[in-house]
């Protein structure tokens, strides 16, 4: 029988994952876009074992909401960075600095 | 009967007021003659009325009257209304202020015939009239300060009625701003007794008198200072500038900036004693104080011989009768200071005739210098000018104390009070008016002599158009000479000792000074004659004679005396430094205070510091913080989920 701290624990370290995505990339901001949703994921994996062990189906509706919006998301950023891209011919993230004061 | 007393009363106000609307407004409609003679008519009515009034209050021993006429507001049980009190006081100064007001107006139609602002001034003068009106015949003194701010308006105007001249303008603000200073201490008296007394009105406050006496204030913690001294002391600083006394005096003179037919109504007969006839009417609150009546009585005695002495030295012929004008109020004060309220205001009354027709004399012989006000270019206008110079000696001789003229037994009346005062800075006060008879007699009769006699010592071409002014130049002149010589006779047993004044002056049994006196008085024939032995008189004849010998005689006297003595002279000259004074530590000190505040307080605190001073900050602070800010994405997410693990550890723990 897998316990609830297995997940918690697969959770954590999709998390951790996903965090060191975003700040170990020096190239592609895709991979952040691809992290940030690897980071709501485990979030969901969260969400449904609590709603399993506790037996509360409302955890698993809430994954369906986290899905919708990250698959928005995902799409909006997609559009976003194919603008980016016409705009400065590059998706390197060290060249996206323009916000710098 | 009351119902239509008060229409009466209404109507004098009224008159005068509808005059100025008339003149004011529609003086271009109405031309000239139109403005005249509405202001005329106005200040006519109100006159008769007043004489009416007179009689019917003063000889008949009608009823007074005193109510409310309109109620203006009503504020947590205070009321502020416009009401007219008419007793004794009253009355008489009514007459005054509308018999003299309708003399200037006739001789106005003379002096300024050719000015182009004529209207205007007709307007003002009548506006005039009903602002004085309104202040003696107030009942509360929510009323009194409408009516003194008033007239100190119109006195503003009136002085810079020729507003393209530098002195004028100088001189207006000038008066403005003393009287600014006096009436700060006016309303500081009126909160005092608002404050004390919870009513505005006379009649209450006057009642309420024994329930405050003796009360104290804390103005500096851990001194008590007797509440009466401190309002009235207040109220009187009011009167100080009003009544220009040493040390509120210097507009006066330089008031004189005005068209002379102003000098003679507003800088001397009337608007001048507004400060006289406000303490007589609070001698139910002055009589508590002697602390008071002593500061009245020493600030009076003070302007009655120092203002003299400037006199002495001055040329220009109207600043010589302005000067007569601060020491002669010096008196009135020396007498409120002494509880002579009565002489007071008879000397006020006396003084209103002769002094107007002091100016009204020295205006006309303006009118035929054409407008040149210098004596030393004078002389010998006896012939030429026989109306002007009859009246200008009448005025004289009344203004020095001549016995049997009015000024006599008012100034006399004065003097003999002060003696037999016991206050404290009486004996100072008694040597101020003594020694204030002789200097009188000696510039009055410098400047009459400067005039009217001796070498005539103007150009050619003035001398050729010599000749006496119109007839509504000089008809005045006599009109206010008749009272000048017999008003004192027929009113000094009345109104100096008798109980004329009835409940309208109160004074307490030991500083019934003039009771005192009038136990010895036997009628106005026998206080001429005994006056003959007695030290005034003799004062003023040596005064005259000085005069005589000084400036018919030997005039190469007062010469030697300029340059032996060119320290006084120059003290004199420059009027005790009072001007340069004010000039350098009051204009000059509020400029330093002025420049201080706005180099360091709005300059550098404020703009410096508060404005620039943020925005400074911010730009040095951001200057630091751009440095965080590199516009790396990772960056900022890396921020933010610091930012989360720290509040989600604060949380936790």
């Amino acid at each position: 029988m897998i316990a609830l701290s297995d997940y918690l624990i697969l959770g954590a370290i999709m998390f951790s994952l996903s965090v060191a995505g975003i700040f170990l990339n020096r190239k592609n901001i895709i991979i952040i876009l691809m992290s940030i949703e690897l980071m709501l994921l485990s979030v969901n994996i969260n969400f449904i074992a609590f709603s399993h062990f506790l037996g509360d189906l409302s955890g698993q509706v809430f994954v369906f909401f986290i899905l919708t919006v990250a698959a928005a998301e995902a799409a909006i950023g997609l559009a976003i960075l194919v603008v980016l891209f016409r705009n400065k011919r590059t998706i390197d993230v060290d060249e996206l600095d323009s916000m710098k004061g | 009967m009351s119902g239509n007393m008060e229409n009466i009363y209404l109507g004098i106000v009224l008159s005068p007021l509808i005059g100025a609307i008339i003149a004011g407004f529609f003086g271009h409609r109405v031309g000239r003659s139109g403005a005249h003679w509405a202001t005329i008519i106005g200040v006519a009515i109100s006159c008769a009325l007043s004489i009416f009034v007179f009689k019917y209050i003063n000889i008949d021993g009608g009823e007074k009257f005193n109510g409310s006429i309109y109620t203006w507001l009503v504020s947590d049980g205070l009321k502020f209304e416009v009401g007219f009190l008419v007793d004794e006081l009253t009355s008489m100064m009514m007459v005054v202020v509308t018999f003299v007001s309708l003399m200037v107006h006739i001789y106005t139609i003379g002096y300024m015939k050719e000015d182009p602002g004529y209207q205007r001034f007709f307007s003002y003068i009548s506006l005039f009239t009903f602002s004085m009106l309104m202040l003696v015949m107030a009942n509360n003194f929510m009323q009194l300060f409408f009516g003194w701010e008033a007239v100190g308006l119109v006195s503003y105007l009136l002085i810079g009625f020729w507003y393209t001249r530098d002195t004028a303008i100088y001189a207006n603000m000038k008066a403005f701003l003393v009287n600014r200073v006096g009436d700060f201490g006016f309303l500081l008296g009126i909160a005092g007794v608002l404050m004390y007394f919870g009513s505005l009105d006379y009649a209450t406050v006057f009642a309420g008198v024994s329930k405050v006496n003796g009360q104290t204030m804390q103005i500096i913690p851990g001194s008590d200072w007797s509440v009466m001294t401190v309002i009235c002391i207040s109220l009187f600083i009011g009167a100080m500038g009003k009544s220009a006394q040493v040390p509120l005096h210097v507009w006066l003179p330089d008031s004189m900036e005005g068209p002379t037919p102003i000098s003679a109504l507003i800088h001397a007969a009337t608007m001048v004693t507004a400060g006289i006839f406000m303490v007589t009417r609070m001698s139910p609150l002055f009589e508590f104080s002697e602390t008071a009546l002593s500061f009245v009585l020493v600030i009076g005695a003070i302007t009655a011989l120092f203002m003299g002495f400037l006199g002495l030295v001055q040329n220009d012929i109207k600043r010589v009768v302005a000067y007569s004008t601060l020491s002669q109020l010096g008196y009135m004060t020396v007498a409120l200071g002494a509880s002579a309220y009565a002489a007071g205001v008879f000397h006020l009354m006396t003084h209103a005739f002769f002094k107007a027709l002091l100016f009204l004399g020295a205006g006309s012989v303006i009118i035929a210098m054409h407008h040149e006000q210098d004596m030393r270019k004078m002389g010998g206008l006896r012939k030429y000018m026989p109306f002007t110079w009859i009246t200008s000696l009448v005025g004289s001789l009344a203004l020095i104390g001549t016995p049997f003229f009015s000024g006599f037994y008012s100034k006399d009346s004065i003097i003999e009070a002060v003696a037999h005062s016991s206050i404290a800075g009486s004996g100072f006060a008694y040597f101020a008016v003594l020694a204030g008879v002789f200097i009188t007699a000696l510039y009055s009769f410098r400047m009459y002599f400067l005039v009217f006699h001796g070498k005539e010592r103007m150009d050619e071409h003035t001398r050729e158009h010599l000749h006496e002014t119109d007839k509504v130049v000089w008809i005045p002149l006599v009109l206010l000479a008749i009272p000048s010589v017999v008003i004192g006779a027929i009113f000094v047993g009345d109104m100096a000792f008798g109980n004329f004044f009835g409940k309208a002056i109160f004074v307490l049994p030991q500083h019934d000074v003039l009771g005192e006196l009038g136990k010895e008085f036997h009628g106005w024939f026998g206080m001429a004659v005994h006056s003959l032995s007695t030290l005034p008189f003799w004062f003023a004849a040596s005064g005259v004679a000085v005069a005589w010998f000084f400036y018919m005689k030997r005039p190469d006297i007062p010469e030697w005396f300029e340059q032996k003595l060119s320290f006084v002279h120059n003290v004199l000259v420059n009027k005790y430094f009072a001007d340069k004074f004010n000039e350098v530590v009051f204009a000059g000190g509020s400029r330093g205070i002025g420049k201080l505040l706005w180099q360091i307080g709005d300059v550098k605190i404020i703009d410096g510091l508060m404005v620039n001073g943020t925005a400074k900050t911010v730009g040095f602070v951001s200057g630091v913080i751009r440095h965080i800010q590199t516009g790396y994405l990772y960056h900022y997410a890396f921020a933010m989920i610091i930012g989360l693990i720290v509040l989600m550890g604060l949380f936790v723990l």
